[in-house]
């Protein structure tokens, strides 16, 4: 090709008419904007799970209440101080790389995948505290089965979001640090994490609170 | 791919202040969960403070109120599938009691 074409298709390039048909959607890069879409589609999922188990409970007479120790009430605060701080964590990981802070950034990001482990530990250890008590997705020893079913179904599908991000977030740390990835990539995973966090916000009073005998 | 859209109107400082009221909001949700209410009010006050959670970290943790365009498209979408879920509601009622007309 020519330096006259190219010229020409330097041109072409520049046009009104070419500029916004590559104009990025709402001005977010395209990762960041699958990245939206995603959690939307995802809230949907939630959203569903947890309409579904308000409506379960709403139409199950004697529901019961099996949260009721001071150690488990103290775990469930312990969790959500951790995923919440985890957040904190993870945007000082996204203001490091904006400030080209690479190694800050890794660090931060480590220190939040950790606390993503120390969260999922805790959720397994209440987990097999239940299933020790008899609890399983078909039998619940407190009454309806439903209980055990819904339980184990929204806090192992929020369990497996804060599984996958802990890998998400471990592997972009590395591919940071390699020069792979750019701050972009750190702050689409940073919006996945605050994510799994949020969902935990709508998880923890309606499975949880919801469900504290007196 | 465009360099990564900066953050920096508050800094760390407004990051910090927004993660402790979040704190204080789920040390909320703990506090109401032990009020002598019933379940129907405390459904209502446990999602009013966890909807009021989810939008300030849409909106400073995840950067929504950054982006206006982007902010409402969120909005809208999610919030015709919330309403679009709620159909149901009332036949859950209907296991409990049966059909009304049906007594």
């Amino acid at each position: 090709m020519s330096q006259a074409d190219l010229s020409i298709h330097g041109q072409v390039s520049r046009t009104g008419a070419t500029e916004i048909m590559t104009a990025p959607t709402f001005s977010v890069p395209a990762k960041k904007m699958a990245m939206w879409l995603f959690i939307i589609a995802d809230t949907a999922t939630f959203a569903g799970c947890l309409v579904a188990y308000g409506f379960i409970r709403n139409a199950t007479p004697d529901w019961p209440r099996p949260f009721h120790g001071a150690a488990e009430i103290a775990n469930i605060a312990i969790m959500t101080f951790i995923l919440l701080t985890s957040s904190l964590t993870m945007l000082i990981g996204i203001r490091s790389a904006e400030k080209d802070d690479k190694a800050g950034a890794f660090r931060w990001m480590i220190i939040t995948a950790v606390l993503g482990i120390l969260f999922a530990v805790l959720h397994i250890r209440e987990w097999l505290g239940m299933i020790g008590e008899g609890a399983t997705l078909f039998h619940n020893p407190w009454g309806t089965p439903l209980f055990s079913s819904t339980f184990f179904s929204i806090t192992g599908l929020h369990l497996l979001h804060v599984t996958g991000g802990v890998i998400a977030l471990i592997a972009v740390a590395i591919r940071y640090q390699g020069g792979r990835y750019n701050a972009d990539d750190i702050e689409v995973t940073g919006l996945y994490w605050h994510f799994v966090d949020l969902v935990w916000m709508f998880v923890v009073p309606l499975i949880y609170l919801m469900n504290l005998s007196h | 791919m465009a360099a990564a859209e900066t953050h920096n109107t508050g800094g760390i400082g407004k990051d910090v202040a927004i993660y402790v009221l979040l704190l204080i909001l789920a040390g909320i949700q703990f506090v109401i969960a032990y009020q002598d209410i019933t379940a129907s009010q405390m459904f209502v006050r446990m999602l009013s403070v966890a909807i009021i959670e989810g939008g300030i970290a849409l909106l400073f943790f995840m950067h929504l109120s950054k982006n206006h365009g982007l902010m409402w498209f969120v909005v809208i979408f999610t919030v015709a599938v919330l309403l679009g879920l709620q159909y149901g509601w009332t036949d859950s009622y209907r296991l409990l009691d049966g059909v009304r007309w049906s007594h």
